[in-house]
């Protein structure tokens, strides 16, 4: 395999508004044509980060490369990165082919061939025959495809995304993920995308970068960011899940012994942890990963069960759930198979649940 | 109940009885001419109120002409602009003699003015604050400047100012040997002197430093040494020879004009009582000597110059000798129709390059 | 009966707007209309006729004025466009908050006095004896006192100065809602200043431009202190005229008849600015 270049690396950027630290730290790479995405709460510096990718914003230090290119310096129009801005930014004082055709103006493209350019890159995003209309004509989804047609007209090597789909409805939303996903892979850019719905970033990632604080908490794959969240914010930030604090109380063979007030010990996998008795801990466990177990069902050593009462059902068809009130007045929420018996699960119900202790992930809590 | 009422409309009557001889004046005037102190006396004695709005001979007409002679009690316009505003407008009412005190008024004064004003048999105005308009020069700088063509002489040139008004054509006119005033009842020779007027005002233009408006803005451009020559007032001449010596009015070789303010009445004013108080008030001897003091010109009352100030006094004979004197130009009554010719070579002249 | 009530309502509503209208402009223009097709046979003796507007075209005078007033307005305009729009520009976008404020606050100072007392401010820099005159000889830059009163040039700077408010305001308000973003989304797709400016910028405002370029337009037409107080001998503007009529002239028909024609043409300038920069009256002023 031959190294090549990344499309985009980060090198140790850091960006200071006066007194506060918006972006500390980060280091990245993205690889060609991949899709990556930076997954944050609202605040946390994302889009900060991407206007100084832009070049919008001048790092406080730290390099930033563009096809092994330092960017710092260029000012964002010489550089081969185009944004497509949280709210599209479209010019509403020109059509759509204006629109989409103003980069290409810029460069001094001839008339036709821009026009050329122009009605071949909105066909392929799925939009023929829109180059005359206004820009207040069209959809949301619509516009949405205009802002990256407009972008990708001009054959950027990064396209920087920031929450365009913020401002969809829910089933649009839903759609356009899709569709980026596809527009992405059909163009065969590299995209970096910043939000703060993990759903999007999970979708349609190659690779997400958790953000929190201006700092990067963890990059992998989607399926690492999920499954094997390293840190107790990743985990809490990425996915559903059930957290409860408690104490060792021993450690044997890799399994911890936890207890919480009132609560019935759990057990907890934790191979090479180097946790240690009497330590606080976090414990994050995913609702799918809880079973409900049928009447009579037989219980193995192996795994955590306890009893409990069914405190609320939460219909909502594949990602219904129940919560189950523990012995010791934790709530549980439990993933709801709508496969099973339980669609007469009600309220009040008593039920026993099970979970495996290689399920959970632990951290380290703060002594309070 | 009727009782306490009929008491009480007779309390309202005797308090309304002295009252109704107190009147509010409403004065409509030029700057100076109802200097305050004056007006203090005037109501302290009489009674009435005055207010006072100032303004100048166009501006006066206009503003009766648009309340068809209402508005004000009382108008002080220049005798020459009576007859003809009477005629087109209709704005004023005749003066009754009967009560006015005319042993107050310089006798020749009183009956030239009578006659001036004179409108179908009516007599509509009496004579007040007299004065002329002539050159105002720096006499350390433009000493030759001694008539008004002289204002185009090159060795002034850009630093004269004068009105694009009325008094400017006729001064040219007499400067260059000609008789305005003996061409008023003729159209066609007053034209001819207005196209002679105008081809030398034309011709002069590159000279002025510009066409001035108001009377301090004149005073201020003598004072500051922009202008050194100009057509103006004999009483600014001598209020800017107050703070310097070199600036004084000069009585032109053709002659200076004389204007004289008058007393009107317009046509719908409402205190007439209080009108004729005013008039026959400010035409004693000592009350015309406060406004001589304070408007810089001498009025027609007999006597009225014994309590003016010495310096005014000697500024006006440095100005006028006997000769002067009986040179000034009366302005007779302007002919309606008249101002209309003249506003025409006033708009080419101005526009001229 | 419920709809008869709000009818009723509406109109009385309404009323005080067709009473302001009726009163303050229709019946004075129907008056002066009035006045202004009356000719003058002799004294309190008239005719009704055209003959006063007739004048305005065959006397050379009256409309090379009338030209004269327009192109110096029209100049006057494009003036403060140019100089407005960089400030309205700085105001709007490279500001923020305070500063903002202040900034806004100070284009407004001028307007705290009277114009007539702005354009005797104008007098003593520009005189003879005047500030500029004495800072220029006191820099050795002339040997003698110059005047830069009383002509053309004089005549503009008032101009201009007097109406900056009125062009700087509208732009501010449109150039406020222009979303950063679509600037920045110009240079991102590789756009330099000069086509961002003509190609975002300046078609966003343009609402603006035209309601401000009419405003200053129409205010410099109308103006009357600062042609005459700085102009001096070159004072000639068509107000002036107008009032010349009116007040030391008794011509009331003429002037009305002026009044009529200055509402007229300038109203047909307006339109035409409108035509040639397609933009709508209700589309300016109904958006800035
Ligand atoms: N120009 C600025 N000056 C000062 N603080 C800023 C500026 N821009 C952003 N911030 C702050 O930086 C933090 C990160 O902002 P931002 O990058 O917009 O977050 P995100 O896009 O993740 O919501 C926020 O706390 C914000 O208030
Ligand atoms: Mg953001």
């Amino acid at each position: 395999m031959i190294p090549t270049n990344p499309d985009l690396e980060c090198r140790d950027l850091i960006k200071d508004f006066d007194t506060f630290r918006a972006v500390d730290h980060i280091r990245f790479d993205v690889p060609k044509g991949s899709f990556f995405s930076i997954l944050g709460p609202s605040g946390c510096g994302k889009t900060t980060l991407l206007r100084m990718i832009a070049g919008f914003q001048t790092p406080s230090s730290g390099d930033l490369l563009i096809k092994g290119r330092s960017m710092i310096g260029v000012p964002p129009n010489k550089r081969p990165v185009s944004m497509v801005f949280q709210h599209l930014a479209l010019f509403p004082t020109m059509n759509i082919g204006d629109n989409v055709g103003f980069g290409l103006r810029q460069r001094g493209v001839s008339r036709s061939e821009i026009k050329t350019r122009v009605s071949k890159v909105l066909e392929r995003v799925g939009l023929p025959n829109v180059a005359e209309r206004r820009v207040d004509q069209l959809s949301g989804g619509q516009k949405q495809r205009v802002a990256i047609a407009r972008c990708m007209v001009l054959e950027p090597d990064v396209l920087l995304l920031d929450e365009p789909l913020g401002a969809l409805d829910l089933k649009l939303r839903e759609h356009m993920k899709v569709e980026l996903k596809a527009l992405q892979a059909a163009f065969d850019t590299t995209f970096v995308y910043i939000t703060h719905d993990q759903s999007e970033a999970l979708v349609m990632s190659d690779n997400i970068a958790v953000m929190n604080n201006g700092r990067f908490e963890q990059i992998g794959t989607p399926h690492d960011v999920y499954n094997a969240p390293e840190t107790a914010f990743v985990a809490g930030f990425v996915g559903d899940a059930n957290k409860i604090t408690a104490r060792v109380s021993s450690a044997k063979d890799g399994v911890l012994t936890l207890s919480a007030d009132g609560e019935s010990d759990i057990r907890v996998a934790a191979q090479n942890s180097g946790f240690h008795v009497g330590q606080l801990l976090q414990v994050y466990l995913r609702p799918e990963a809880i079973e409900l177990l049928p009447n009579g069902a037989e219980a193995d050593k192996a795994s955590n069960v306890s009893h409990g009462i069914v405190d609320a059902v939460l219909f909502n068809g594949a990602n219904s759930m129940v919560t189950v009130k523990a012995e010791g007045g934790v709530l549980w929420k439990v993933a709801l198979p709508q496969t099973g018996g339980f669609s007469s699960l009600q309220k009040g119900d008593a039920i026993r649940t099970r979970w495996h202790p290689a399920q959970a992930r632990c951290y380290q809590a703060a002594e309070g | 109940m009727n009782k306490s009422l009929l008491v009480s409309l007779i309390a309202i009557a005797a308090l309304a009885a002295p009252m109704s001889q107190a009147e509010t004046l409403r004065l409509l005037t030029w700057g100076g001419y109802a200097p305050e102190d004056v007006i203090a006396k005037f109501e302290a004695e009489t009674g009435h109120t005055v207010e006072v709005t100032t303004s100048n001979n166009e501006e006066m007409i206009a503003k009766l002409r648009a309340t068809n002679g209402g508005g004000f009690d009382l108008a002080q316009p220049s005798q020459d602009r009576i007859s003809s505003a009477q005629e087109e407008f209709g704005i004023y009412k005749p003066i009754d003699m009967s009560r006015v005190n005319a042993e107050l008024f310089i006798p020749s004064m009183l009956s030239a003015t009578a006659g001036n004003t004179t409108y179908d048999g009516e007599v509509y105005g009496l004579p007040h604050v007299w004065g002329t308009s002539g050159l105002v020069v720096n006499t350390a700088e433009a000493g030759d400047v001694r008539d008004y063509t002289d204002l185009c002489d090159a060795s002034v040139a850009g630093k004269v100012s004068y009105r694009l008004k009325r008094p400017t054509l006729i001064g040219f006119a007499y400067s260059m040997g000609l008789d305005p005033f003996a061409a008023y009842g003729d159209t066609e020779a007053y034209q001819d002197i207005l196209d002679q007027v105008e081809a030398k005002l034309t011709e002069c233009k590159p000279n002025v430093k510009t066409y001035w408006g108001g009377g301090d803005e004149i005073k201020n451009l003598l004072r500051s040494g922009e202008v050194i020559a100009s057509m103006a007032w004999d009483t600014g001449g001598w209020q800017l020879n107050a703070d310097n010596p070199d600036i004084t009015f000069v009585a032109p070789e053709a002659g200076a004009l004389g204007w004289i303010d008058t007393f009107v009445l317009p046509a719908r004013g409402r205190a007439d009582d209080a009108a004729y108080d005013w008039i026959n008030f400010v035409m004693q001897p000592e009350i015309a000597a406060m406004i001589t003091n304070t408007a810089g010109n001498f009025t027609a009352a007999v006597d009225g110059d014994a309590g003016v100030n010495a310096d005014l006094k000697a500024r006006y004979q440095g100005s006028f000798d006997q000769e002067a004197i009986d040179n000034i130009k009366w302005y007779p009554p302007v002919p309606a129709g008249l101002e209309a010719m003249e506003g025409s070579t006033l708009d080419r002249i101005n526009a001229a390059n | 009966m419920s709809s008869d009530t709000s009818r009723l309502g509406l109109y009385l509503l309404l009323a005080p707007i067709f009473l302001w209208l009726t009163v303050l402009i229709i019946l004075p223009h129907v008056g002066l209309f009035i006045v202004s097709i009356s000719e003058k046979v002799g004294p309190r003796d008239y005719d009704t006729g055209f003959a006063n507007y007739a004048a305005f075209f065959t006397e050379p005078l009256y409309w090379r004025t009338f030209a004269r007033t327009t192109i110096m307005s029209v100049l006057a305009t494009v003036l403060t466009l140019i100089l407005g729009f960089p400030i309205a520009y700085y105001i709007a976008k490279l500001t923020k908050g305070r500063a903002k404020t202040t900034l806004f606050l100070m284009c407004m100072i001028p307007f705290w006095v009277s114009e007539l007392v702005r354009t005797f401010g104008w007098m003593i820099l520009l005189r003879e004896t005047g500030v500029f005159s004495n800072l220029l000889q006191y820099l050795g830059l002339v040997t003698g006192p110059v005047e830069m009163l009383y002509n053309d040039a004089a005549i503009m700077v008032g101009l201009v100065y007097t109406s900056i408010l009125f062009m700087v305001v509208p732009l501010v308000t449109t150039l406020d809602s222009l979303d950063d973003s679509l600037i920045e989304a110009g240079y991102d797709l590789g756009g330099t200043n000069t086509s961002i400016m003509r190609e975002i910028v300046i078609p966003h405002a343009m609402p603006g431009i035209v309601s401000g370029c009419i405003v200053v337009f129409m205010l410099s037409l109308g103006n009357y202190l600062t042609p005459i107080l700085l102009g001096g001998k070159d004072s000639l503007w068509f107000t002036g005229m107008i009032y010349t009529q009116f007040i030391t002239r008794f011509n009331w028909e003429l002037g009305s008849a002026f009044g009529f024609l200055l509402l007229a043409l300038s109203s047909l300038v307006v339109f035409l600015g409108l035509k040639v920069s397609g933009q709508s009256l209700s589309n300016t002023m109904g958006r800035s």
